[in-house]
Protein backbone atom coordinates (compact mmCIF):
# COMPACT_ATOMS: atom_id res chain seq x y z
CA UNK A 1 0.00 0.00 0.00
CA UNK A 2 1.33 3.78 -0.57
CA UNK A 3 0.96 5.66 2.25
CA UNK A 4 -1.87 8.26 1.41
CA UNK A 5 -0.02 11.04 2.83
CA UNK A 6 2.39 11.38 -0.43
CA UNK A 7 -0.46 11.57 -2.29
CA UNK A 8 -1.56 15.09 -3.26
CA UNK A 9 -5.33 16.03 -3.23
CA UNK A 10 -6.71 15.44 -6.74
CA UNK A 11 -6.61 18.08 -9.43
CA UNK A 12 -10.03 20.11 -9.50
CA UNK A 13 -11.08 19.75 -12.94
CA UNK A 14 -9.99 22.99 -15.31
CA UNK A 15 -12.16 25.54 -16.27
CA UNK A 16 -9.69 28.46 -16.97
CA UNK A 17 -7.30 27.21 -19.12
CA UNK A 18 -5.32 30.32 -19.51
CA UNK A 19 -4.55 30.92 -16.07
CA UNK A 20 -4.58 27.68 -14.30
CA UNK A 21 -3.26 25.08 -16.71
CA UNK A 22 -3.04 21.45 -16.10
CA UNK A 23 -1.21 19.09 -18.01
CA UNK A 24 -2.78 16.42 -16.22
CA UNK A 25 -6.34 16.81 -16.70
CA UNK A 26 -8.28 14.44 -18.56
CA UNK A 27 -9.18 16.90 -21.05
CA UNK A 28 -5.90 17.50 -21.57
CA UNK A 29 -4.98 13.94 -22.07
CA UNK A 30 -7.52 13.27 -24.44
CA UNK A 31 -7.33 15.85 -26.71
CA UNK A 32 -4.91 18.71 -25.97
CA UNK A 33 -4.69 20.52 -29.63
CA UNK A 34 -7.58 22.58 -29.06
CA UNK A 35 -6.19 24.30 -25.74
CA UNK A 36 -2.78 24.36 -26.84
CA UNK A 37 -4.33 26.80 -29.66
CA UNK A 38 -6.18 28.93 -27.01
CA UNK A 39 -2.99 29.06 -24.73
CA UNK A 40 -0.82 29.75 -27.38
CA UNK A 41 -3.72 32.97 -28.64
CA UNK A 42 -3.25 34.57 -25.16
CA UNK A 43 0.30 35.02 -24.51
CA UNK A 44 3.33 33.54 -25.72
CA UNK A 45 3.83 32.15 -22.06
CA UNK A 46 1.01 31.17 -19.37
CA UNK A 47 1.16 30.30 -16.10
CA UNK A 48 -0.36 28.31 -13.26
CA UNK A 49 -0.44 27.93 -9.52
CA UNK A 50 -0.81 24.13 -9.11
CA UNK A 51 2.41 21.86 -9.58
CA UNK A 52 3.62 25.11 -7.03
CA UNK A 53 4.05 27.17 -9.97
CA UNK A 54 4.57 26.65 -13.65
CA UNK A 55 5.01 28.42 -16.76
CA UNK A 56 4.34 27.37 -20.26
CA UNK A 57 5.62 28.61 -23.27
CA UNK A 58 3.37 28.07 -26.38
CA UNK A 59 5.19 29.43 -29.45
CA UNK A 60 7.72 27.44 -31.17
CA UNK A 61 9.87 30.89 -30.16
CA UNK A 62 9.20 30.92 -26.26
CA UNK A 63 10.29 26.98 -26.42
CA UNK A 64 13.20 27.49 -28.41
CA UNK A 65 14.13 30.62 -26.41
CA UNK A 66 14.03 28.50 -22.54
CA UNK A 67 15.77 25.05 -24.54
CA UNK A 68 18.74 27.31 -25.53
CA UNK A 69 18.75 29.22 -22.24
CA UNK A 70 20.90 27.20 -19.69
CA UNK A 71 22.08 29.91 -17.95
CA UNK A 72 18.32 30.67 -16.54
CA UNK A 73 16.75 27.70 -17.10
CA UNK A 74 18.13 24.72 -15.36
CA UNK A 75 17.43 20.77 -16.57
CA UNK A 76 18.13 19.51 -12.53
CA UNK A 77 14.02 18.39 -12.72
CA UNK A 78 13.15 17.10 -15.90
CA UNK A 79 8.90 16.23 -15.01
CA UNK A 80 6.63 18.69 -13.94
CA UNK A 81 5.22 17.63 -10.71
CA UNK A 82 2.73 18.36 -7.64
CA UNK A 83 5.64 18.13 -5.17
CA UNK A 84 9.80 19.24 -5.78
CA UNK A 85 11.81 17.22 -3.06
CA UNK A 86 15.14 16.89 -2.71
CA UNK A 87 17.03 15.40 -5.73
CA UNK A 88 18.56 12.51 -5.00
CA UNK A 89 18.52 10.07 -7.99
CA UNK A 90 20.11 12.04 -11.18
CA UNK A 91 19.98 10.65 -15.00
CA UNK A 92 22.77 12.29 -16.73
CA UNK A 93 22.99 13.83 -19.30
CA UNK A 94 19.17 14.81 -18.84
CA UNK A 95 19.12 16.41 -15.48
CA UNK A 96 22.73 18.01 -15.96
CA UNK A 97 23.55 21.25 -16.89
CA UNK A 98 26.93 23.14 -18.07
CA UNK A 99 29.82 22.35 -17.58
CA UNK A 100 28.98 18.67 -16.21
CA UNK A 101 26.18 18.02 -19.56
CA UNK A 102 28.40 17.59 -22.42
CA UNK A 103 30.93 14.74 -21.20
CA UNK A 104 28.07 12.78 -19.57
CA UNK A 105 26.60 13.58 -22.48
CA UNK A 106 29.74 12.30 -25.15
CA UNK A 107 29.83 9.13 -23.70
CA UNK A 108 26.28 7.97 -24.47
CA UNK A 109 26.41 9.68 -28.14
CA UNK A 110 28.66 7.11 -30.03
CA UNK A 111 26.50 3.71 -29.68
CA UNK A 112 23.47 6.08 -31.10
CA UNK A 113 24.72 7.35 -34.41
CA UNK A 114 22.66 6.55 -37.62
CA UNK A 115 25.02 4.31 -38.36
CA UNK A 116 25.15 1.62 -35.05
CA UNK A 117 21.28 2.19 -35.45
CA UNK A 118 21.79 0.24 -38.67
CA UNK A 119 23.25 -2.61 -37.05
CA UNK A 120 20.14 -2.91 -34.40
CA UNK A 121 17.95 -2.74 -37.10
CA UNK A 122 17.52 -6.47 -38.34
CA UNK A 123 16.99 -7.37 -34.55
CA UNK A 124 13.80 -4.48 -34.28
CA UNK A 125 12.79 -6.33 -37.81
CA UNK A 126 12.85 -9.52 -36.78
CA UNK A 127 11.12 -8.38 -33.12
CA UNK A 128 8.33 -6.39 -34.87
CA UNK A 129 7.76 -9.58 -37.25
CA UNK A 130 7.74 -12.08 -33.95
CA UNK A 131 4.85 -9.57 -32.23
CA UNK A 132 2.89 -9.55 -35.41
CA UNK A 133 2.65 -13.43 -35.89
CA UNK A 134 1.28 -13.49 -32.68
CA UNK A 135 -2.06 -11.54 -33.45
CA UNK A 136 -2.31 -11.46 -36.87
CA UNK A 137 -4.40 -14.34 -37.26
CA UNK A 138 -6.92 -12.86 -34.87
CA UNK A 139 -7.82 -10.03 -37.12
CA UNK A 140 -7.99 -7.94 -34.33
CA UNK A 141 -5.57 -6.46 -31.87
CA UNK A 142 -5.20 -3.78 -29.21
CA UNK A 143 -1.87 -2.68 -31.11
CA UNK A 144 -0.66 -0.81 -27.86
CA UNK A 145 -0.73 -3.73 -25.78
CA UNK A 146 0.28 -5.96 -28.20
CA UNK A 147 2.65 -4.27 -30.69
CA UNK A 148 3.58 -0.18 -30.19
CA UNK A 149 4.81 -1.35 -26.26
CA UNK A 150 7.02 -4.33 -27.23
CA UNK A 151 8.96 -2.57 -29.90
CA UNK A 152 11.03 -0.50 -28.11
CA UNK A 153 11.34 -2.84 -25.22
CA UNK A 154 12.91 -5.15 -26.49
CA UNK A 155 15.29 -2.75 -28.44
CA UNK A 156 16.93 -1.33 -25.56
CA UNK A 157 16.89 -4.46 -23.58
CA UNK A 158 18.66 -5.88 -26.83
CA UNK A 159 20.94 -2.90 -26.50
CA UNK A 160 21.27 -3.20 -23.35
CA UNK A 161 22.65 -7.02 -23.58
CA UNK A 162 19.00 -7.46 -20.25
CA UNK A 163 16.86 -10.07 -20.54
CA UNK A 164 13.88 -8.93 -23.26
CA UNK A 165 11.72 -11.17 -20.87
CA UNK A 166 12.14 -8.69 -18.31
CA UNK A 167 9.98 -5.91 -20.42
CA UNK A 168 7.02 -6.07 -17.87
CA UNK A 169 9.16 -4.92 -15.08
CA UNK A 170 10.42 -1.84 -17.56
CA UNK A 171 6.67 -1.34 -18.18
CA UNK A 172 5.84 -1.00 -14.73
CA UNK A 173 8.70 1.25 -13.38
CA UNK A 174 8.27 3.65 -16.10
CA UNK A 175 4.44 3.81 -15.24
CA UNK A 176 5.53 4.47 -11.61
CA UNK A 177 7.83 7.49 -12.33
CA UNK A 178 5.92 9.34 -15.96
CA UNK A 179 2.84 8.79 -14.54
CA UNK A 180 1.69 7.55 -11.46
CA UNK A 181 5.05 9.84 -9.88
CA UNK A 182 3.68 12.93 -11.09
CA UNK A 183 1.13 12.59 -8.24
CA UNK A 184 2.71 9.84 -5.57
CA UNK A 185 6.19 10.64 -4.26
CA UNK A 186 5.87 6.75 -3.07
CA UNK A 187 5.46 5.66 -6.28
CA UNK A 188 8.16 6.92 -7.93
CA UNK A 189 10.72 6.65 -5.36
CA UNK A 190 9.60 3.06 -5.24
CA UNK A 191 10.42 2.40 -8.92
CA UNK A 192 13.66 4.52 -9.01
CA UNK A 193 15.00 2.20 -5.97
CA UNK A 194 13.48 -1.37 -7.74
CA UNK A 195 15.03 -0.11 -11.12
CA UNK A 196 17.87 0.97 -9.77
CA UNK A 197 18.24 -2.26 -7.89
CA UNK A 198 18.18 -4.28 -10.91
CA UNK A 199 20.57 -2.29 -12.86
CA UNK A 200 22.82 -2.42 -9.44
CA UNK A 201 22.58 -6.60 -10.06
CA UNK A 202 23.52 -6.48 -13.62
CA UNK A 203 26.37 -4.29 -13.04
CA UNK A 204 28.15 -6.82 -10.26
CA UNK A 205 27.76 -9.73 -12.38
CA UNK A 206 29.53 -7.53 -15.22
CA UNK A 207 32.44 -7.03 -13.27
CA UNK A 208 33.30 -10.95 -13.01
CA UNK A 209 31.64 -11.60 -16.74
CA UNK A 210 32.46 -8.75 -19.23
CA UNK A 211 29.89 -8.38 -21.77
CA UNK A 212 30.07 -6.06 -25.18
CA UNK A 213 26.55 -4.49 -24.53
CA UNK A 214 25.85 -0.91 -23.47
CA UNK A 215 25.74 -1.69 -20.04
CA UNK A 216 29.75 -2.75 -20.21
CA UNK A 217 30.23 -0.13 -22.59
CA UNK A 218 29.37 2.68 -19.81
CA UNK A 219 31.14 0.62 -17.17
CA UNK A 220 34.35 0.71 -19.23
CA UNK A 221 33.98 4.52 -20.10
CA UNK A 222 36.76 7.01 -18.75
CA UNK A 223 36.53 10.59 -17.96
CA UNK A 224 39.02 13.45 -19.13
CA UNK A 225 41.06 12.06 -16.23
CA UNK A 226 41.10 8.50 -17.36
CA UNK A 227 39.01 7.26 -14.45
CA UNK A 228 35.71 4.86 -14.77
CA UNK A 229 32.60 6.36 -13.97
CA UNK A 230 31.49 5.93 -10.26
CA UNK A 231 28.69 3.46 -10.16
CA UNK A 232 25.91 6.18 -9.26
CA UNK A 233 27.14 7.74 -12.46
CA UNK A 234 26.48 4.59 -14.46
CA UNK A 235 23.15 3.53 -12.70
CA UNK A 236 21.74 7.11 -13.62
CA UNK A 237 22.63 6.93 -17.27
CA UNK A 238 20.80 3.68 -17.26
CA UNK A 239 17.91 4.32 -15.34
CA UNK A 240 17.61 7.63 -17.99
CA UNK A 241 18.00 4.85 -20.83
CA UNK A 242 15.17 2.86 -19.87
CA UNK A 243 13.20 5.68 -18.87
CA UNK A 244 13.90 7.72 -22.07
CA UNK A 245 14.17 4.99 -24.40
CA UNK A 246 10.16 2.85 -23.86
CA UNK A 247 7.39 5.38 -23.63
CA UNK A 248 8.56 7.96 -25.71
CA UNK A 249 8.72 5.65 -28.91
CA UNK A 250 6.07 2.96 -27.59
CA UNK A 251 3.61 6.67 -28.05
CA UNK A 252 5.18 7.44 -31.23
CA UNK A 253 4.62 4.39 -32.41
CA UNK A 254 1.31 4.01 -31.17
CA UNK A 255 0.11 7.94 -32.59
CA UNK A 256 1.78 6.98 -36.20
CA UNK A 257 -0.86 3.63 -36.48
CA UNK A 258 -3.53 5.46 -34.90
CA UNK A 259 -3.51 8.31 -37.50
CA UNK A 260 -2.92 5.99 -40.12
CA UNK A 261 -5.66 3.65 -39.11
CA UNK A 262 -8.39 6.72 -39.35
CA UNK A 263 -6.58 7.88 -42.54
CA UNK A 264 -6.72 5.74 -45.19
CA UNK A 265 -5.71 7.94 -48.13
CA UNK A 266 -2.49 8.43 -45.98
CA UNK A 267 -1.65 4.68 -45.36
CA UNK A 268 -2.67 3.75 -49.11
CA UNK A 269 0.18 6.07 -50.38
CA UNK A 270 2.77 4.85 -47.64
CA UNK A 271 1.94 1.35 -49.23
CA UNK A 272 2.14 2.64 -52.38
CA UNK A 273 5.12 4.57 -52.25
CA UNK A 274 7.22 3.48 -49.62
CA UNK A 275 10.25 6.32 -50.38
CA UNK A 276 8.19 8.72 -48.73
CA UNK A 277 8.81 6.69 -45.43
CA UNK A 278 11.46 9.60 -44.22
CA UNK A 279 9.49 12.34 -44.44
CA UNK A 280 6.41 10.33 -43.26
CA UNK A 281 7.94 9.55 -40.27
CA UNK A 282 9.20 13.59 -39.42
CA UNK A 283 5.62 14.63 -39.78
CA UNK A 284 4.01 11.84 -37.78
CA UNK A 285 7.20 13.05 -35.35
CA UNK A 286 6.04 16.37 -35.46
CA UNK A 287 1.50 15.99 -35.08
CA UNK A 288 2.04 13.62 -32.63
CA UNK A 289 5.56 14.48 -30.79
CA UNK A 290 5.23 12.37 -27.52
CA UNK A 291 7.38 14.04 -25.14
CA UNK A 292 7.20 17.32 -22.63
CA UNK A 293 10.06 18.07 -20.82
CA UNK A 294 10.71 20.44 -18.28
CA UNK A 295 12.83 22.77 -16.60
CA UNK A 296 13.64 25.00 -13.22
CA UNK A 297 13.42 28.68 -13.60
CA UNK A 298 16.85 29.77 -11.61
CA UNK A 299 17.23 33.43 -12.27
CA UNK A 300 14.47 36.45 -13.26
CA UNK A 301 14.71 36.80 -16.48
CA UNK A 302 12.04 37.45 -20.04
CA UNK A 303 10.84 34.59 -22.94
CA UNK A 304 9.37 36.08 -25.67
CA UNK A 305 8.71 39.43 -24.04
CA UNK A 306 7.08 37.65 -20.52
CA UNK A 307 8.38 37.91 -17.32
CA UNK A 308 9.76 34.84 -15.70
CA UNK A 309 10.81 34.00 -11.59
CA UNK A 310 12.50 31.76 -10.19
CA UNK A 311 10.70 29.31 -7.60
CA UNK A 312 8.58 28.02 -10.50
CA UNK A 313 8.72 25.07 -13.02
CA UNK A 314 8.58 25.26 -16.73
CA UNK A 315 6.14 22.41 -18.63
CA UNK A 316 8.60 22.65 -21.90
CA UNK A 317 5.99 21.54 -24.30
CA UNK A 318 7.99 20.13 -27.53
CA UNK A 319 4.84 19.10 -28.92
CA UNK A 320 2.87 22.21 -28.74
CA UNK A 321 5.79 24.09 -30.55
CA UNK A 322 5.67 21.93 -33.01
CA UNK A 323 1.63 22.55 -33.43
CA UNK A 324 2.48 25.90 -33.91
CA UNK A 325 0.79 27.98 -37.07
CA UNK A 326 3.32 30.32 -37.25
CA UNK A 327 6.29 27.82 -37.60
CA UNK A 328 4.47 25.25 -39.41
CA UNK A 329 1.52 25.90 -42.51
CA UNK A 330 -1.26 23.88 -41.99
CA UNK A 331 0.04 22.92 -38.53
CA UNK A 332 -3.02 21.19 -37.33
CA UNK A 333 -3.18 18.88 -40.29
CA UNK A 334 -0.70 15.94 -41.03
CA UNK A 335 0.66 16.36 -44.26
CA UNK A 336 2.59 12.79 -44.98
CA UNK A 337 4.83 14.32 -47.60
CA UNK A 338 5.38 17.81 -45.83
CA UNK A 339 9.20 18.84 -47.13
CA UNK A 340 9.88 21.89 -45.02
CA UNK A 341 9.86 20.44 -41.24
CA UNK A 342 12.44 21.92 -38.71
CA UNK A 343 10.20 20.20 -35.91
CA UNK A 344 11.45 20.01 -32.08
CA UNK A 345 9.80 16.36 -31.34
CA UNK A 346 13.77 15.66 -30.16
CA UNK A 347 14.17 18.88 -28.18
CA UNK A 348 16.23 21.83 -29.25
CA UNK A 349 19.64 22.95 -28.51
CA UNK A 350 22.11 20.66 -26.30
CA UNK A 351 19.91 18.33 -24.57
CA UNK A 352 18.57 16.90 -27.90
CA UNK A 353 17.45 13.75 -27.42
CA UNK A 354 20.17 11.21 -27.63
CA UNK A 355 18.18 8.21 -29.10
CA UNK A 356 16.55 10.17 -31.66
CA UNK A 357 18.26 8.12 -33.91
CA UNK A 358 17.05 4.55 -32.57
CA UNK A 359 13.86 6.16 -31.94
CA UNK A 360 13.16 7.07 -36.07
CA UNK A 361 15.05 3.65 -36.66
CA UNK A 362 12.14 1.92 -34.31
CA UNK A 363 9.68 4.01 -36.09
CA UNK A 364 10.12 3.34 -39.35
CA UNK A 365 10.76 -0.09 -39.03
CA UNK A 366 7.42 -0.88 -37.02
CA UNK A 367 4.94 1.50 -39.15
CA UNK A 368 6.94 -0.70 -42.33
CA UNK A 369 6.20 -4.06 -40.89
CA UNK A 370 3.42 -3.75 -39.96
CA UNK A 371 1.87 -1.91 -43.36
CA UNK A 372 3.49 -5.11 -44.90
CA UNK A 373 1.94 -8.01 -42.81
CA UNK A 374 -1.46 -5.27 -42.48
CA UNK A 375 -1.83 -3.09 -45.02
CA UNK A 376 -5.77 -2.71 -44.73
CA UNK A 377 -6.72 -1.49 -40.63
CA UNK A 378 -9.27 0.53 -38.69
CA UNK A 379 -9.79 1.55 -35.23
CA UNK A 380 -12.25 -1.17 -33.78
CA UNK A 381 -15.26 0.60 -32.87
CA UNK A 382 -16.16 -1.50 -30.11
CA UNK A 383 -13.05 -0.80 -28.36
CA UNK A 384 -12.22 2.91 -27.05
CA UNK A 385 -8.24 4.36 -27.34
CA UNK A 386 -6.92 5.83 -24.38
CA UNK A 387 -3.99 8.02 -23.67
CA UNK A 388 -0.87 8.22 -20.98
CA UNK A 389 -1.19 11.19 -18.85
CA UNK A 390 1.48 13.85 -18.31
CA UNK A 391 5.17 13.94 -19.57
CA UNK A 392 4.66 11.46 -22.50
CA UNK A 393 1.65 11.00 -24.56
CA UNK A 394 0.55 8.16 -26.61
CA UNK A 395 -1.72 5.68 -27.24
CA UNK A 396 -2.50 3.45 -24.11
CA UNK A 397 -5.12 1.59 -25.59
CA UNK A 398 -5.56 0.73 -29.66
CA UNK A 399 -8.10 -1.71 -30.47
CA UNK A 400 -7.60 -2.43 -34.23
CA UNK A 401 -9.37 -4.03 -36.96
CA UNK A 402 -7.70 -6.32 -39.70
CA UNK A 403 -8.69 -5.68 -43.27
CA UNK A 404 -11.04 -3.42 -45.55
CA UNK A 405 -14.20 -2.52 -43.48
CA UNK A 406 -17.73 -4.08 -45.00
CA UNK B 1 21.25 30.97 -64.34
CA UNK B 2 22.06 31.10 -60.43
CA UNK B 3 26.11 30.54 -59.30
CA UNK B 4 27.65 27.25 -57.93
CA UNK B 5 25.90 26.34 -54.39
CA UNK B 6 28.18 25.82 -50.97
CA UNK B 7 26.90 24.38 -47.84
CA UNK B 8 28.52 24.77 -44.21
CA UNK B 9 27.71 22.94 -40.89
CA UNK B 10 28.14 25.48 -37.58
CA UNK B 11 29.70 23.37 -35.20
CA UNK B 12 28.69 25.33 -32.26
CA UNK B 13 25.29 25.05 -33.59
CA UNK B 14 25.17 21.29 -34.98
CA UNK B 15 23.51 19.25 -31.75
CA UNK B 16 23.83 16.10 -34.03
CA UNK B 17 19.50 15.75 -35.38
CA UNK B 18 21.32 14.00 -38.20
CA UNK B 19 18.29 15.01 -40.35
CA UNK B 20 20.66 16.42 -43.30
CA UNK B 21 22.46 13.36 -43.37
CA UNK B 22 19.18 11.32 -43.70
CA UNK B 23 17.89 14.34 -46.86
CA UNK B 24 21.14 14.34 -48.07
CA UNK B 25 23.64 11.51 -47.58
CA UNK B 26 25.76 12.99 -50.62
CA UNK B 27 26.30 16.41 -48.89
CA UNK B 28 27.03 15.73 -45.35
CA UNK B 29 28.83 13.22 -43.10
CA UNK B 30 28.39 12.27 -39.33
CA UNK B 31 31.69 12.22 -36.66
CA UNK B 32 31.70 9.47 -33.86
CA UNK B 33 29.24 11.49 -31.71
CA UNK B 34 26.61 11.85 -34.40
CA UNK B 35 27.46 15.39 -35.41
CA UNK B 36 27.11 16.63 -38.90
CA UNK B 37 29.70 18.27 -41.14
CA UNK B 38 29.81 18.92 -44.97
CA UNK B 39 31.65 16.84 -47.26
CA UNK B 40 34.48 18.04 -48.79
CA UNK B 41 35.25 21.67 -49.25
CA UNK B 42 31.28 22.02 -49.04
CA UNK B 43 30.84 22.58 -53.02
CA UNK B 44 27.80 21.15 -53.69
CA UNK B 45 27.84 19.21 -57.15
CA UNK B 46 25.74 20.20 -60.17
CA UNK B 47 22.28 18.30 -59.51
CA UNK B 48 22.48 18.22 -55.60
CA UNK B 49 21.09 22.06 -55.32
CA UNK B 50 17.50 20.66 -54.38
CA UNK B 51 18.96 18.46 -51.88
CA UNK B 52 20.96 20.94 -50.17
CA UNK B 53 18.28 23.75 -49.64
CA UNK B 54 15.89 20.41 -47.94
CA UNK B 55 18.47 20.10 -45.60
CA UNK B 56 18.67 23.28 -44.86
CA UNK B 57 15.13 23.72 -44.34
CA UNK B 58 15.01 20.90 -42.31
CA UNK B 59 17.98 21.60 -39.46
CA UNK B 60 16.08 22.26 -36.12
CA UNK B 61 18.80 24.62 -35.02
CA UNK B 62 19.61 26.39 -37.90
CA UNK B 63 23.72 24.80 -38.06
CA UNK B 64 23.46 24.78 -42.10
CA UNK B 65 24.32 27.79 -44.15
CA UNK B 66 23.88 27.74 -47.91
CA UNK B 67 25.86 30.21 -50.12
CA UNK B 68 25.89 31.35 -54.13
CA UNK B 69 29.40 31.48 -55.33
Amino acid sequence: MSDSASIMPEHPPVTDWVNDFDHTDPTWTENPFPIWEKLRAASPVVHTERFLGCYMPTTYQAVKEIAYDTDHFSSRRVIVRDVRPEITARAPPITSDPPEHKPAKQLLLPPFTPDAMKKLEPRVRAICNELIDEFIADGKCDAAARYTKHVPVRAIAHMLGIPEKDGDLFIKWIHGILELGIKDDNALMEAVKEMTGYFAGHIEHRKQNPTDDLISTLMNARDKDGNPLADEHVLGSLRLLLIAGIDTTWSAIGSSLWHLAKTPADRERLVKEPELMPLAVEELLRAYSPVTMAREVMKETTVSGCPVKPGNMVLLSFPAANRDPSMFPNADKVVIDRKENRHAAFGLGIHRCVGSNLARMEMTVAIEEWLKRIPDFRLDPAGKVTWSEGTVRGPRQLPMLFGKAN
Amino acid sequence: MAGKLKIRVDQDKCQGHARCKSLAPELFDLDEFGNAHEVGDGAVPAGLEDKAWLAQSNCPEIAIEVTEE
